[in-house]
């Protein structure tokens, strides 16, 4: 059996990273995901596998930088906190309109402006939503565990490759911050370049071969009816993405009359709240996206036939909340309790608020 | 078995680093962990906290409101944490630095002279093993066996030579705690 | 000699360089770009690295190169060339990797980038075409636009209280420890072609070498945002852009 290790969420990122045949890291220090890069370099994983860590001068520049790895066809990856997420989002637009699958990701703390550095969700919109400019979508995975943290980096690459769009881990100060066990799963090496070749060839900038014609990667069409035939692309690609990517769990939803929504380290704790529901005789039940891009809307839209109440938890002021109630369209009540800049609700006080909403 | 703990008192009295040991030690035992700082600037000097876990079971929510057992190592955690502490719950703390001593009386309150038996051990570093010496007294959850290996891993290995001291102020913890009120 | 065998094989001095693709290039007759492309897609085909060479192309006139050198290309985000070819150049160590760049897009709002790329030294090739406008958007005031300069944004001239002063950068480069290689040429004449290939030339070769970065500027004409005739903006160029913007190697080890 694997190891079992102590540490934390930003710490299992790194793990995952190296031990995932990640090619790159390139990342800029921020407060509270700083461990990332800590920890990398600590690894020091150039010795072992032969991973690029580099410090970058900026966010700006550490996203450009995955758009020049990705490019070459190799896993690279960068990470940030909301602040510098804003800084990346041009380069992130400029990733998916030039179809490059990379992973970034986002140890969401309070805002807006500099806000705060304690744990905060007010970041959905932005990285579900997109963020840049121009239609476009990344898949964002929202880890609830540690051990999550850690899986989560090889799923997002292997996603990020199949569909070749940037990927993102969506995680916020507490998931970030807090030590839980992790079981480190088997390495996997570093694609060889021949792998790479056979499998990112036809697009990847790798060098013109004498048999192939150059690879060029772009997002600029210039024309307007070549934009639209790209956009029409990606929207196919976008569909394909909503139709079999979707993730979600649940949790004692089988005879539930009343339903949580929360996602990452806020489905942690409504969990707790259920189950404290429970005890009190209350039939509650707590849905748990995954994936927040593909969001699970077939899912909720099934339990708006089958339950009386929805309470959305977020650590925003109603963010996901908008897509919950776009899925339920109107049918039950969908209620929403948030906490802001940073404060971290205990289940107690959203016990309390949940009670409220269903007499 | 679930035992959740909030460990609270000033930044550099290795508030973390304990609950660190701690949660080690569980996984160490076989259990279910969690660990959940609070961070901030309270990060340099002011009061840091942290939050531990320790279950058979998968453990839902790290954050918590209430608990098992409350460490507190100055005066701002008892007033934010004393009250905070389950019917029938454990409160412990270090007498130097509490003006307001606890008087509830439905919970099992105990004292540990850390500054005194760490100062008395020649390393004052060594304050907070005596404080969960104490605690592993009261709540002999984790095997004193376990304890190390859960040194031994949260400890860097250039520092293993400092094993053997901790050890020794986490029995100077077990045998010097002073039960105040027992429920 | 007949037509018929003026074009024979043995009869030819002179033959575009395959790398050279056969797309018309969009550039304003006159343009130092067209002969900056030919230079190096010839130092790509002389040093027989075209299958290792990746080019990153700007924003600005020159964000089609890769319509015109037949080599694998990116394109970036504007000013951000040097960040995407230090990654390309630390995750593939055995490829070419340059950035070629303009003004506005390595002196403005590249200035980080290509500041810090310099200063780990990176192990590319910078390019840096500074022809004082900017092209693509209309001849607008460009960092490196002289004092006095006219532009569609200093249409009374440049004026350092206004505007601030023209910015070398390449003398700022030369200072920074990870450059081993910067150099100023020109396109203008067969003469500063010849220079001017060599230097790319070596710069090519240094990034084998482990040396650090290179960098190449190119004090280049751009007639339409002159609004001079290419013959005026070359004799332009020499009275005023050569005395602020002397030529030659300004560092080499």
């Amino acid at each position: 059996m694997a190891e079992k290790l102590l540490m934390k969420g930003n710490e299992a990122i790194a793990f995952g990273a190296i031990r995932c045949g990640c090619d790159g890291y390139f990342g800029y220090p921020i407060t509270p995901q700083s461990e990332i890069m800590e920890t990398l370099m600590e690894q020091q994983p150039w010795e072992s596998t032969g991973m690029v860590v580099l410090q970058a001068e900026s966010e700006t520049a550490s996203i450009n930088m995955l758009y020049g790895g990705a490019a070459t066809g190799k896993r690279v990856m960068t990470s940030s906190s909301s602040p510098g997420i804003s800084l990346m989002c041009e380069g992130l637009s400029y990733l998916a309109g030039a179809e490059l699958p990379c992973l970034v990701v986002d140890v969401m703390r309070g805002g807006p402006g500099l806000g705060t550095i304690q744990p905060s969700q007010a970041d959905y919109f932005q990285c579900v939503k997109g963020g840049g400019h121009g239609d476009y979508r990344l898949i964002v995975l929202a880890p609830a565990s540690v051990q999550e943290m850690y899986d989560f980096v090889d799923k997002a690459f292997t996603l990020a490759f199949k569909y070749r769009i940037p990927a993102m881990i969506l995680a916020d100060g507490v998931i970030g911050q807090m030590m839980e066990k992790v079981e480190l799963g088997p390495a996997k090496p570093r694609r060889s370049e021949a792998e790479i070749e056979a499998e990112c060839g036809n697009w990847a900038t790798t060098g013109k071969k004498t048999d192939r014609k150059r690879n060029i990667i772009t997002s600029l069409a210039l024309e307007a009816p070549v934009q639209e035939k790209f956009n029409l692309k990606l929207i196919e690609k976008h569909r394909k993405i909503e139709e079999n990517e979707v993730m979600y769990s649940t949790y004692r939803t089988e005879d539930a009359e009343h339903l949580i929504i929360a996602y990452g380290s806020m489905s942690r704790i409504a969990e707790t709240v259920t189950d404290m529901a429970r005890e009190q005789g209350i039939k509650a039940g707590l849905l748990r996206p995954v994936t927040l891009y593909p969001f699970p809307k077939r899912e909720i839209e099934a339990f708006a036939q089958k339950v009386k109440t929805m309470l959305v938890v977020e650590l925003s002021a109603g963010q996901m909340v908008e897509d919950v109630r776009l899925a339920v369209n109107g049918r039950i009540p969908v209620n929403f309790y948030g906490r802001y800049g940073g404060m971290v609700p205990s289940p107690d006080q959203i016990l309390e608020e949940f009670k409220k909403n269903i007499n | 078995m679930k035992e959740e703990i909030i460990i609270a008192g000033f930044g550099g009295q290795g508030v973390l680093s304990m609950g660190k040991i701690l949660a080690y030690s569980g996984i160490m035992q076989d259990k279910e962990v969690t660990w959940m700082p609070s961070y901030g600037p309270e990060m340099r000097g002011g009061t840091a906290n942290v939050t531990v876990i320790i279950s058979d079971s998968k453990i839902s929510s790290p954050v918590l409101a209430r608990f098992d057992t409350a460490i507190i190592l100055n005066q701002q955690s008892m007033d934010k944490f004393g009250p905070a502490v389950k019917p029938g719950g454990l409160l412990i703390y270090d007498p130097n630095g509490i003006t307001i001593p606890p008087s509830r009386q439905d919970i099992t309150i105990c004292t540990i002279d850390a500054a005194n038996e760490s100062a008395l051990l020649g390393n004052t570093k060594t304050y907070n093993m005596v404080v969960l010496g104490a605690f592993l007294k009261m709540k002999p959850v984790i095997s004193m066996e376990n304890i190390v290996l859960g040194l031994k891993k949260s400890i860097p290995e250039r520092s293993h030579h400092l094993i053997g001291i901790n050890v020794q102020a986490i029995e100077t913890g077990i045998n010097n705690v002073k039960i105040i009120n027992k429920v | 000699m007949e037509r018929e065998d003026l074009i024979k094989e043995e009869n030819l001095v002179y033959s575009k360089t395959p790398l050279l693709t056969d797309t018309v290039m969009h550039y304003c007759p006159g343009c130092t770009h067209g002969v900056v492309h030919k230079m190096i897609a010839e130092v790509i085909e002389d040093m027989g690295i075209q299958e290792k060479t990746i080019g990153i192309s700007p924003v600005g006139c020159a964000v089609f190169a890769y319509n015109y050198i037949d080599i694998d290309w990116q394109q970036a985000a504007h000013g951000r060339a040097p960040a995407l070819a230090t990654a390309v150049k630390r995750l593939n160590p055995y490829k070419y990797v340059f950035t070629y760049q303009g003004d506005g897009d390595l002196a403005s709002i590249g200035t980080a980038e290509v500041i810090h790329a310099c200063n780990r030294g990176e192990n590319i090739v910078i390019i840096f075409i500074n022809n004082a406008i900017y092209g693509m958007t209309g001849g607008q005031m460009a960092p490196t636009t002289l004092l006095g300069q006219i532009t569609s944004t200093t249409p009374y001239g440049r004026r350092s209280d206004l505007n601030g002063f023209p910015l070398k950068m390449t003398e700022i480069v030369a200072k920074l420890d990870g450059t081993c290689y910067v150099t100023r040429q020109s396109a203008h004449t067969p003469q500063a072609v010849r220079k001017c290939k060599k230097a790319i030339r070596k710069a090519f070769e240094n990034s084998m070498l482990n040396k650090g970065t290179s960098f190449v500027e190119i004090v280049s004409t751009c007639n339409s945002g002159w609004k001079l005739t290419p013959v005026k903006a070359n004799k332009w160029m020499e009275e005023n852009m050569f005395p602020f913007y002397p030529l030659g190697d300004v560092k080499d080890r």
